[in-house]
């Protein structure tokens, strides 16, 4: 039965990407071992790699080279020719790998990609998803472990989206594809083999659009991506102390749904806000600062902001474990609110 | 002469509605009237029109921050330029993107850019359609010396090289990068020679010489067209004005300026050669600059009678849908 049936959040972005090949032919994938393999003298390389993580894996087998396309390491000159490719007519998912390497492609995303549109007076529409892995937990260090959703939700003409369970990551990125602007897709590296429910049939989950994953009445806690896990389980545990404590994944952090995240503390009067990104100008101080704008008179406590320290990614797990806020945090931080 | 005569009336209008929109726009950007600023391409024209000649509305450009040639050359109205450069609601981008930013999809102009190199990954692109979609269009992608030492330029070239794109690569060496000479910045002998880095065809062009361009520029698109891959053109040219309107050009002496305004000039040499070869007349070149006087005259017009955009346009056109709630 299709309500049992249990996906990794890698299978279910897989699956999205299967289903919107089939089912529009302008779609194209590419990006640098999306297949893997490419050149190789060996009889079985083909599709050796499916993608870092594995997620591309048997698409070329269905579609073919000319659909889906290993590139040299070269991420601006293939982020820019998706963009390119987008404004004439093709929907390519570019695969960035690790979000860190935004660096070399960045004039392409944010003075191409982001202000095409709007250079041109509306004339143009760049339907791109750029794929890329955020996150940390893996000990991979400085340059592979960033979450920097906040540099390009800061960019107007990018959208960006993180899924936190495999529903919404299908549902997301079968939304980014039709989607008619260029998309960010982040997908957390230690979400990646988390499962969960996922229909068999497609269907979109809409951007802009926040869930509550769980309701409570006395703190609102708003957490990307990983930290929702943290969130949840902090949530349960408070429940034994009485607290009842309302979690809010925001999925889509540009647009952002800001209505769900104001009406939420307008119920409980206090604002706890998860962030695994480094915590100047980042999506936790976005979303306090509009709290503070749009719901100042319900708040009963300052909002706590629950995020890195301002430094980058540390390699030893002793210093990563540090590093990345811990359900502990979440729990004081909820502590601290509940008795101001 | 193997282009037709109706060819070289063509590319006669083109050239001469470049050169003729490029003082206008000098003339009118001194007396304030243009917002911004603006960067000329007068004395490149044949390197424009000899290679869109070869084009059509399917096939793509880019373009750079010297981009109203390009658009010309390809077709855009220059009554929807003008009114862009004014900054009004008319404008080819609705006054969203000024002199730097002008495109027009419809007629395959995929945008001057701001960003020197940053049109070659976009070429790409526009190649890398017509390649997974089976159309016989190319993509060409215009930049200057400068650009060819940006790192776009190097991982656009590998990128074509390696999926054989049908895109051309034109390297406009008009010898200065702003006030830097093109004999200090580039390394090795010539630009064309890093074709063969890539794998390409790669061929120097006099710029200065409609009929050397249109000749290469013609194979190269012809190549393209036949699934043969990607060539990188260096065309050596030279511009009449500074970088931008108000570079003083310390960089360059006045008499070297005129020595190419009267012995390199693109445009009348053209006339000589047609002329003196008895393929056209004066007389109906004269027409055609009268012509191209009127249109200009008319843009102009158009541009000063048209409406400012609305302020509330600026939230406009950001992206096709976005539904932020608060």
């Amino acid at each position: 039965m299709s309500e049992e049936r249990e996906l990794t959040m890698g299978a279910a972005i897989r699956e999205a990407l299967h289903s919107e090949m089939e089912r529009d032919s302008t779609v194209i994938v590419m990006g640098e071992d999306v297949v893997g393999g490419a050149g190789s003298k060996l009889p079985d390389a083909e599709d050796c790699w499916g993608g870092p993580f594995g997620i591309t894996g048997g698409l070329a087998g269905k579609f073919g080279r000319n659909r889906i396309r290993d590139t040299p390491i070269s991420e601006a000159g293939f982020i820019g020719a998706a963009i390119g490719a987008a404004a004439t007519g093709l929907r390519p998912v570019a695969a960035l790998m690790f979000v860190d390497f935004f660096g070399i492609p960045m004039d392409q995303i944010f003075n191409q990609g982001a202000k095409i549109r709007y250079m041109f007076g509306g004339k143009a529409k760049v339907p791109v998803v750029i794929r890329a892995a955020i996150g940390g937990g893996i000990n991979a260090a400085a340059q592979h472990s960033q979450c920097l959703y906040s540099v390009f939700a800061h960019i107007p003409g990018l959208k960006v989206v993180v899924p936190s369970t495999p529903y919404d990551a299908k549902g997301l990125m079968t939304a980014a594809i039709r989607d008619d602007d260029l998309v960010f897709f982040l997908e957390h590296k230690r979400l990646m083999g988390s499962k969960g429910h996922v229909p068999e049939e497609s269907y979109v989950v809409p951007l802009g659009e926040a869930l509550v994953r769980r309701e409570g009445d006395d703190v609102t806690v708003v957490a990307i991506a990983k930290m929702i896990d943290l969130a949840l389980s902090a949530a349960e545990g408070l429940e034994a102390e009485g607290v009842n404590v309302e979690v809010i994944d925001p999925r889509s952090l540009s647009p952002l749904d800001g209505r769900t995240i104001v009406d939420s503390v307008e119920k409980t009067g206090r604002l706890v806000i998860v962030d695994e990104d480094t915590p100047r100008c980042n999506l936790a101080t976005d979303i306090a600062a509009l709290a503070a704008d749009e719901a100042f008179y319900s708040l009963e406590a300052p909002i706590k902001r629950v995020t890195p320290p301002h430094t980058p990614v540390p390699f030893s797990p002793a210093l990563e474990n540090a590093y990345i806020p811990s359900e502990d945090r979440v729990v004081t931080a909820i502590r601290e609110v509940m008795a101001a | 002469m193997e282009i037709p005569k109706e060819k070289l009336l063509e590319i006669y209008e083109r050239m001469a509605t470049i050169r003729q929109f490029e003082e206008r726009v000098r003339e009118e950007f001194a007396a304030n009237r243009i917002p911004g600023f603006v960067h000329l391409y007068a004395g490149e024209e044949a390197v424009a029109v000899g290679v869109c000649a070869h084009l059509t509305d399917e096939d793509m450009i880019t373009s750079t921050h010297r981009g109203h040639g390009h658009c010309i050359a390809k077709g855009v109205d220059v009554k929807s330029m003008m009114a862009e450069l004014y900054g009004r609601a008319t404008g080819a981008c609705k006054g969203k993107g000024g002199s730097m930013h002008i495109a027009d999809l419809d007629r395959g102009m995929l945008g001057a850019n701001g960003i020197v190199g940053g049109g070659i990954p976009l070429a790409c692109g526009a190649a890398l359609s017509a390649q997974v979609l089976g159309k016989d269009n190319v993509a060409v992608s215009f930049f200057g010396d400068g650009g060819a030492n940006e790192g776009s330029f190097h991982e656009g070239l590998n990128l074509a090289g390696v999926w054989q794109l049908p895109a051309i690569f034109v390297a406009e060496n008009n010898g200065w990068a702003e006030s830097t000479s093109s004999d200090y910045s580039v390394a090795g002998a010539d630009i064309a020679g890093r074709a063969r880095a890539y794998g390409m065809r790669g061929e120097v062009v006099d710029g200065l010489d409609l009929f050397d361009v249109y000749e290469k520029a013609g194979k190269a698109i012809a190549a393209a067209r036949a699934g043969e891959g990607p060539t990188l053109l260096e065309c050596k040219t030279y511009r009449f004005y500074g970088h931008h309107e108000g570079d003083k050009q310390g960089y360059r002496s006045q008499e070297e300026v005129q020595e190419y305004r009267k012995n390199h000039c693109v445009i009348k040499n053209f006339r000589a050669r047609t002329t003196d070869e008895n393929v056209l007349t004066d007389g109906e070149l004269d027409e055609i600059e009268e012509r191209v006087a009127e249109s200009i005259e008319s843009a102009v017009a158009y541009a000063a009678d048209s409406p400012w955009p609305e302020p509330s346009d600026v939230t406009e056109d950001v992206y096709v849908n976005y539904k932020e709630v608060l």
